[in-house]
């Protein structure tokens, strides 16, 4: 990965971020709306269940919208910076240089990192401000969690990409699907118990899922297995290295089908 | 050595054979026209040479740098304007030239993006959005970005289709002067026969994916029987359109 081509990459997208308020107010728009429903949905619910319940929905609930939005706000990243280049045309001028799939990719990741930064930060203010969410209780263990969470993330933002340049811009609504798709085994909502037998097995499979079982054993019971939460991580790190060889190899097929030189043609290959 | 060596290059797309064994150089400070009527293979080879097309057969080297194994070496020593590809339209003209820049190794980027805004008259559009600007003075940024990194081989698709008369005159004085100073080669496609008797230096006739003519465009008619080149080029053009032969 070249770092200079990689920043040309990332400084396309500040340009585009900087210059368009339509493209910065989505950042932190869907996400501040989300923490603000779900924030006052999660109190209703305590004040239904009452103290007696022993159940605290704020940190149940609002804390899982939170993660999974930071997921999703991650892959967003990543494949919305990917669009701008198929909205405007721009596989032939930046293929046609010495730019490489890891310079591209390197890129992406770099906006997404930047874009999703700033819907964590503006998630963490009004959660933790307005409905009192003690996300800074989870200390040092939020580092795992946010590892697991980010490159699951890139691994569907970059998954998103390979789709959409293999299939064509009509693909493009898929974008948009994929986290919805991985959301139900993730245990985002409910534990993996609560799941039939045929997608608790899916969702061992789903690094997400150990970010949310763990979040909800911490609240429970104060601590976390570390084993669990280490096969999360290299779970997440196998699946991010496949993606990545996935573009690799729909890009690859792309050249070889002149789709990269005519993208807009759908029927090229 | 040529700063372009083209072997035997073929693209097949399942049945269709879009370009056939073409074998060309392109020497340093020389400008080859890629001629051909439409449909004919220019763009498809153009394609393979840029690296955005992998040939089915053959291979590009560039200034000794095989594409296929050296991609990014013999890409960084290129550069291309298209009539089909401006730059990003939501980006400033200045935006665009940075970044292309940077991808490229400018060195001095800064000093050079002027340098080529002023080549290119283009100084009081540099904080305008490449998109509302007109089609001859996209045509222009797309230049400008073409030569920014000075390349040693420079690509150009039919790159004075939008401009009109004075400023084609004065980028083909340009691009002249690009190839004469700098030790460039370049690979230019038009459909303005007149341009290419003024600009190139050899043209290569294309039809059907193969070539079927080379030489110095002044002498091509007198030694093929016509009297000009657009006539040369009509008479292949409609001879390649010709059924063949079952």
């Amino acid at each position: 990965m070249n770092p200079q081509r990689t920043f040309a990459i990332a400084l396309r997208q500040y340009y585009l971020i900087r210059g368009s308020f339509a493209r910065f107010l989505p950042t932190f728009t869907w996400v501040a709306i989300d923490m603000i429903l779900w924030g006052f949905m999660s109190r209703y619910l305590d004040r239904l269940a009452g103290p007696s319940a022993g159940v605290h929905f704020v940190p149940l609930l609002l804390g899982a919208v939170l993660l999974w939005d930071f997921l999703v706000r991650v892959a967003h990243g990543v494949t919305v910076s990917f669009l701008e280049d198929l909205w405007a045309r721009n596989f032939l001028n930046f293929f046609a240089t010495p730019l490489t799939v890891s310079d591209y990719l390197g890129g992406l990741i770099i906006t997404a990192v930047a874009t999703s930064a700033i819907g964590l930060a503006v998630m963490l203010a009004l959660a933790t401000t307005i409905f009192g969410l003690p996300f800074f209780s989870f200390g040092l263990l939020a580092l795992p969690y946010l590892f697991i969470l980010f490159f699951s993330g890139i691994t569907l933002g970059i998954l998103g990409a390979a789709l959409v340049l293999r299939l064509g811009p009509a693909s493009e609504w898929f974008i948009w699907m994929i986290p919805a798709c991985v959301a139900p085994f993730s245990a985002v909502y409910y534990p993996m118990a609560s799941m039939p037998a045929w997608m608790r097995a899916v969702g061992y499979a789903v690094p997400p899922s150990y970010v949310f079982e763990g979040m909800r054993a911490s609240l429970a019971r104060g601590t976390v297995a570390p084993g669990p939460l280490a096969a999360g991580m290299a779970l997440v790190a196998a699946y991010t290295a496949l993606a990545w060889w996935c573009f690799q190899r729909t890009y690859r097929h792309a050249l070889r089908t002149g789709r990269i030189a005519r993208y807009s043609a759908e029927s090229v290959a | 050595m040529p700063v372009l060596s083209v072997t035997g290059l073929s693209k097949r797309y399942g049945s269709v054979e879009a370009v056939r064994d073409v074998t060309f150089a392109v020497e340093p400070r020389e400008i080859v026209g890629l001629l051909g009527p439409n449909g004919a293979g220019k763009t498809t080879t153009i394609n393979m040479v840029l690296g955005v097309l992998e040939p089915s057969v053959g291979s590009v080297v560039i200034e000794g740098a095989d594409l296929a194994t050296h991609r990014a070496q013999a890409l960084a020593r290129t550069n291309f304007a298209a009539v089909y590809s401006s730059l990003p339209g939501n980006l400033t003209v200045y935006q665009n030239l940075r970044v292309f820049g940077l991808i490229y190794a400018v060195r001095n980027l800064r000093a050079r993006i002027e340098e080529s805004l002023s080549e290119f008259d283009l100084l009081r559009f540099r904080d305008v959005k490449c998109g509302v600007l007109s089609s001859g003075e996209q045509t222009r940024v797309a230049l400008a970005k073409a030569m920014l990194n000075r390349p040693h081989l420079l690509l150009l698709d039919e790159p004075t289709a939008s401009l009109d008369p004075s400023m084609a005159k004065d980028i083909r004085k340009r691009i002249r002067a690009f190839a004469d100073n700098g030790g460039s080669g370049v690979l230019w496609t038009s459909h303005n026969m007149y341009e290419v008797e003024e600009v190139c230096d050899r043209v290569l006739f294309i039809s059907k994916g193969r070539i079927l003519l080379e030489g110095d465009p002044r002498k091509l008619p007198g030694e093929n029987g016509a009297k000009t080149l657009e006539e040369l080029f009509i008479a292949l053009a409609r001879e390649s359109l010709a059924p063949e032969p079952t």
